[in-house]
């Protein structure tokens, strides 16, 4: 059964250890802004929601790369940038409707969550368990599913 | 069912793999004149700057790819398409049959009619053979002078820069990029650009490009109002044009480029046409453009091959016209109508010392476009955004506010978090 | 390992920035964050300078931990001499500026001299600028967050600043980050605006890594975020109520200073405790609290964030104030309702988000106050000097005029800006004021509980409850249980809390870890981040180094073993109902076995064995 992320931001004390475990994961420092999941904090409303990539079925940033960059993990299902493929022309940030891959400066490519091959390390990471990895058809996934649709209005398709 | 595919850009190519997925049993011929495997325009810029070699810039990276997926890749040029017979002319004169054809032949650089154009010393910077002419000449130490500066000729810069020249732009508009900034932005890119030792020359042209017998520089390059340039190269990088000429007497309806409904189908049933090559409704005003851009390309080509497959059965409800250009570090972007809309309003962060800029557009509650200078994070919402038409309510006040809180407005009202 | 390893110099006078390697030797000696920046205040500064004089150098500094994703490394400290106290003064806040600071690729910044004009500093990892701020001088602390995020248009800038208090000299201004986090107390913002620092703004792409041993430190961390995680006070009790736990039960042994200490258990201690933040009001059907949350890389999150009901007194028609924002903690919950006698939870609420607006501390405002109600009932003030209302204990419509005057600098809120020790004498009533070395005391009354009277009086920065905080012995059994009530042993454990905690301070961790964590907790995350020996023992010795260190530096600022000592009243007046009952403070019969045990003379003076052994100057 593939899992997913599924985040429940009314348990989201906004500490960002994920931010850290995923940089340190990733880039082998605690950067935040090197993060692949990052955390909104809404002060007025007192809440805070940690965002990453949905791993979408229709993948915009993997159709719209130009040089067959972004690839699909069949085991976990995630979109993967290959750092030796991608150029970072950034189109991939553009097209992306959820703006859940970014360009990062440092090292001229774009970077996206790739669920850590299966083992993400914001899930472990997250003292609260507002960050978990699930079954994929539970309905945490269907919640965010519902997100992808309310911000593409076009029909969906199986393509 | 035969599918055929002509042009093998990344709408051809994306199209090809969309009806794959969809039918495992489909013919599908992908018909290139290219003598190169398919690869990106969007790399080229990489290429000169010999970050990547010629085969980073492949669409698709395994050299089996196409057939592994049981793709034929045809290497001709189309002549001819006649669609009373359903089939297509190859420039080798054979012809093959189709069931139905996606005409995706993307576009050309055009350049301006004034003497000297043709000289072997200018080139335009559009296609692999252009770059590789390019990498010849440009290099350490040499002059350049690069026509127009457009998305094409800025996202070159930096490539240009790093090879060493002396490098100077003319630009026949008042500002840089014209079609993705308004006079804040392009001013900033300016002098951004020139800080970095380039000459930017606006509200300026070419008039002639004569040969000399100098043996420093082979050219000398005449402006309208200015002292003429000495030069080893030039680049022309003033426009492109959809490649429809070999659709004379198709009966295939074009204008700028081929006409195409809410299906991406042509006036011919059978008939398809996606990316560069097709005059396709724009999302933002709602009439028919070439928008000439990669995203709005693989958009194309996968709803045209759905439509193909499926009989007209997903809606093209127009793409939005979007850019992202990074010019020596300065990334900017634009997104839908960033002119703004009559009726709408704006709301602008503008940081001229540290180059940053953030012009966000609305019509009523709905975000209809930005432009922006040294932002990058997230930018991707604003498509979202965009066409998801999110009625922003209180978040549109905030944004009017401060722009740049565009990903809370994002989160708490298209995904509903707050 | 694990430091940046290099500071800023920002001389204010001249504009110009310099960086410097980080002195090797020193911080072998002093970690970081407190420790390491009090040993660069001691070198550069004349401990007897006027605090709010060019001279005067403020610095603001991270620890090794700080920026890592050792849990609760979020910590930076503002070090300099304190306006209140005359003394050292290191505040310490959580938040998310330090680590930026951090991950920006700087262990500290050395502010010196005194800008010509407003400025703030602007980093962006190496590049540190400093910007014109004529046009937020004169602005709170939100509305300079606020500009600060516009002009720059970044929303994950960080940003400590300081409010008007500040700029019109108020004894006790503190620096904001983050909206509502503080280095709030001795008055550090007054020194920060008295060099004419508005600011600063930090955006850190950079990261923190060079740990010593990368997989050590993964290791020692994920034990200790388990150990914070099943301890019952950072697993349980501070997420669900704060700090703000603590109240009904220090109401509940005697020990919560009511009407500025004449009393030591406060009736309405529920109605503005911990609990009752989380009860539906009656008026709008909403709690105060909205959610918990946490400082950098914090798995604990004691912080609160909390509404005002916007039907209350003292937001009417103030829609800024009506969302969330930095709810009570529990000494401001403390200094705001009980030391004055004001049960309104809204009303506190709204107070200390107006301290967090304008950046004064709620501690030394709340016991100002309440000194100032004790004078005005005991007919010292009338309504004329207090803006023409009543100012007794109990009436929060004048606790919340007193925030606003404070705020604008107004009429009665110049006497408040002054802190209790100088409105005191101002009026003629010095033994009404309830501080040490000039800073007012937090929630805990010495009559209650022995232990922390002596660690009021001997803390460095003058009365401070973070200095040694043996309430989690005496109160809570942490790591074991001490009779509140006596004073037999407590001058051992005052100095052994106060050691640990220069260590805890200086790593770039969060005090509140030591309810679940000991020093052999931390070594180990110290010891794979920085390398070279990092031991409970050495963590201890440098503990004691700083306590010195500071010590020495009040010595030479003119304090003498006479400052270390409590008011007249804590002494003389037993409490009068509770456990404590008929009990007072017993400091001054502590004060000769801690002086014994810190190694230094009768009249409180390190001896020179004592200097040697912490390798300490003469």
């Amino acid at each position: 059964m593939e899992k997913s992320l599924v985040i429940n931001p009314d348990k989201c004390t906004g500490c960002l250890q994920c931010e850290l475990a995923c940089s340190y994961e990733n880039e082998g420092v605690f950067n935040p802004s090197k993060s692949r999941i990052k955390v909104f904090t809404f002060h007025q409303e007192g809440r805070f929601v940690p965002y990453t990539c949905t791993q979408c079925s229709d993948a915009w940033c993997q159709q719209a790369c130009p040089v067959d960059a972004i690839s699909l993990n069949p085991i976990t299902g995630a979109k993967v940038v290959n750092d030796n493929n991608c150029v970072g022309c950034k189109v991939c940030t553009i097209s992306c409707p959820f703006g859940t891959i970014n360009y990062n400066h440092s090292t001229g490519k774009v970077i996206k969550c790739d669920l850590c091959d299966g083992d993400p390390k914001c899930v472990s990471a997250c003292p609260t368990q507002a960050i978990t990895y699930v079954d994929a058809d539970q309905t945490g996934m269907e919640k965010m599913r519902q997100w992808a649709t309310q911000t593409d209005n076009s029909p969906s398709t199986n393509a | 069912m035969h599918y055929i595919i002509v042009g093998a850009g990344p709408s051809g190519v994306i199209a090809c793999e969309t009806i794959r997925k969809m039918d495992q049993d489909a013919q599908i011929s992908l018909v290139t004149g290219q003598i190169e495997p398919p690869y990106s325009r969007m790399a080229i810029p990489y290429f000169l700057e010999e970050k990547i070699t010629q085969s980073g810039t492949y669409l698709r990276h395994d050299a089996n790819y196409f057939s592994n997926n049981n793709i034929d890749i045809v290497s001709q040029l189309v002549t001819k398409v006649d669609t009373a017979q359903n089939n297509i002319v190859l420039a080798n004169n054979e012809t093959m049959a189709y069931d139905k054809l996606l005409i995706a032949t993307g576009a050309s650089a055009i350049s301006p009619p004034i003497a000297g154009i043709d000289s072997c010393n200018v080139h335009n910077c559009w296609t692999l053979e252009d770059a590789r002419n390019i990498a010849d000449k440009a290099v350490s130490g040499s002059s350049v002078v690069l026509m127009g500066a457009g998305f094409i000729g800025c996202i070159i810069l930096q490539s240009l820069l790093k090879r060493g020249v002396k490098l100077t732009v003319v630009e026949m508009g008042d500002r840089m990029v014209p079609r993705m900034m308004d006079d804040t932005a392009g001013g900033l890119l300016k002098s951004w650009c020139e800080s970095k030792g380039i000459t930017i020359l606006t509200s300026q042209q070419v008039t002639a490009i004569n040969e000399t017998n100098n043996s420093d520089h082979a050219l000398n390059v005449e402006l309208k109002d200015a002292e003429s340039l000495a030069a080893d190269l030039v680049i022309c990088a003033t426009g492109v044009k959809s490649n429809i000429t070999f659709l004379e007497n198709s009966g295939i309806a074009v204008d700028q480029g081929i006409i195409v409904n809410e299906f991406l189908q042509t006036n011919i049933d059978n008939v398809y046409a996606s990316g560069d090559v097709a005059q396709a409704l724009d999302f933002s005003d709602q009439t028919k453009h070439v928008q000439a851009i990669q995203p709005t390309a693989v958009e194309h080509g996968r709803i045209a091959a759905i439509n193909m497959v499926n009989d007209n059965k997903n809606i093209h409800q127009g793409s939005i016209n979007m850019n992202i250009l990074d010019t020596m570090g300065l990334i900017s972007t634009s997104f839908g109508q960033w002119m703004g809309v009559p009726g709408g309003e704006q709301s602008i962060l503008l940081d001229k010392d540290n180059y940053r800029y953030l012009n966000i557009q609305f019509k009523d509650d709905c975000l209809v476009g930005i432009s922006s200078l040294g932002h990058t994070q997230h930018i991707g919402v604003v498509r979202g955004l965009i066409r998801g038409k999110v009625k922003l309510g209180i978040w549109k006040d905030r944004l009017m506010e401060n722009p740049s809180r565009l990903m809370e407005a994002y989160l708490a009202t298209s995904l509903s978090q707050v | 390992m694990s430091w940046a390893g290099k500071l800023l110099r920002v001389n204010l006078t001249t504009g110009e920035i310099t960086t410097e390697a980080l002195n090797e030797e020193w911080k072998n000696d002093y970690l970081g964050s407190r420790g390491l920046a009090s040993k660069y205040l001691s070198e550069e500064i004349d401990p007897a300078c006027d605090p709010l004089s060019p001279e005067n150098k403020m610095i603001m500094a991270t620890g090794p931990l700080t920026g890592t994703m050792a849990a609760t490394g979020g910590r930076y400290v503002v070090v300099t001499k304190g306006p209140l106290t005359n003394c050292i003064a290191c505040s310490n806040s959580g938040g998310f500026i330090g680590a930026e600071m951090k991950s920006a690729g700087w262990d500290m910044v050395i502010f010196e001299g005194k800008s010509p004009t407003p400025v703030y500093l602007y980093i962006e990892n190496d590049h540190a600028e400093l910007m014109a701020a004529d046009d937020i001088w004169g602005t709170s602390v939100w509305n300079t967050d606020e500009w600060l995020h516009n002009k720059h248009q970044d929303p994950l800038l960080r940003i400590a600043a300081v409010g008007r208090p500040a700029e019109n000299g108020c004894f006790y201004a503190g620096i904001v980050n983050d909206l509502h986090r503080a280095a709030g107390r001795s008055g550090v913002g007054t020194v920060m605006a008295s060099k004419n620092l508005k600011a600063v703004a930090i955006r850190g792409t950079l990261g923190v890594g060079n740990l010593a041993d990368p997989a050590g430190f993964m290791k020692a961390v994920n034990e200790g975020k388990a150990v914070l995680a099943e301890n019952p006070v950072t697993g349980q009790g501070l997420p669900a109520y704060g700090t703000q736990v603590l109240m009904n039960v220090i109401n509940e042994i005697g020990a919560l200073p009511t009407n500025n200490m004449k009393e030591v258990q406060f009736d309405g201690a529920h109605a503005i405790s911990g609990e009752a933040m989380h009860e539906p009001r009656k008026s709008d059907g909403r709690p105060n609290l909205t959610t918990n949350a946490a400082c950098f890389g914090c798995t604990i999150a004691c912080g609160r964030i909390s509404t005002i009901d916007q039907g209350h007194f003292s937001v009417e028609n103030k829609s800024k104030y009506w969302g969330n924002s930095g709810g009570l903690e529990y000494e401001a919950a403390w200094a705001l309702g009980a030391d004055n006698g004001v049960d309104d939870l809204d009303a506190l609420t709204y107070v200390n988000f107006v301290c967090n607006e304008e950046g004064f501390d709620p501690i030394t405002f709340g016991a100002t106050v309440a000194a100032a109600m004790e004078m005005y009932e005991d007919g010292v003030l009338t309504k004329e000097q207090t803006g023409g209302i009543e100012f007794n204990f109990g009436n929060a419509v004048a606790l919340t005029k007193a925030v606003e005057w404070v705020a604008s600098g107004e009429g009665f809120g110049q006497d408040l800006a002054l802190g209790s020790k100088r409105l005191c004498e101002k009026y003629g009533r010095p033994e009404l004021s309830m501080t040490v070395k000039g800073q007012e005391f937090p929630a805990y009354d010495p009559r209650g509980i022995q232990g922390i009277g002596l660690n009021y009086a001997t803390s460095n920065r003058g009365a401070c409850h973070v200095r040694g905080y043996t309430v989690a012995s005496e109160v809570l059994g942490i790591p074991e249980k001490t009779d509140p009530l006596t004073a037999e042993g407590k001058p051992g454990l005052v100095k052994a809390f106060q050691d640990a905690t220069g260590a805890v301070d200086s790593a770039g961790l969060c005090l509140f870890t030591t309810f679940a964590w000991s020093l052999d907790n931390i070594a180990p995350q110290v010891e794979a981040a920085c390398g070279g020996g990092w031991t409970a023992e050495r963590l201890v010795e440098v503990g004691e180094r700083i306590w010195n260190l500071e010590r020495d530096f009040n010595l030479k600022a003119g304090i003498t073993s006479a400052d270390d000592t409590l008011p007249e009243r804590l002494r003389t007046e037993a409490a009068k109902t509770g456990p404590a009952k008929g009990i007072v403070s017993k400091v001054e019969e502590m004060m000769p076995e801690y002086y014994e045990l810190r190694g230094w003379s009768s009249d409180g003076v390190p001896t020179d064995e004592t200097r040697k052994r912490l390798g300490l100057k003469d």
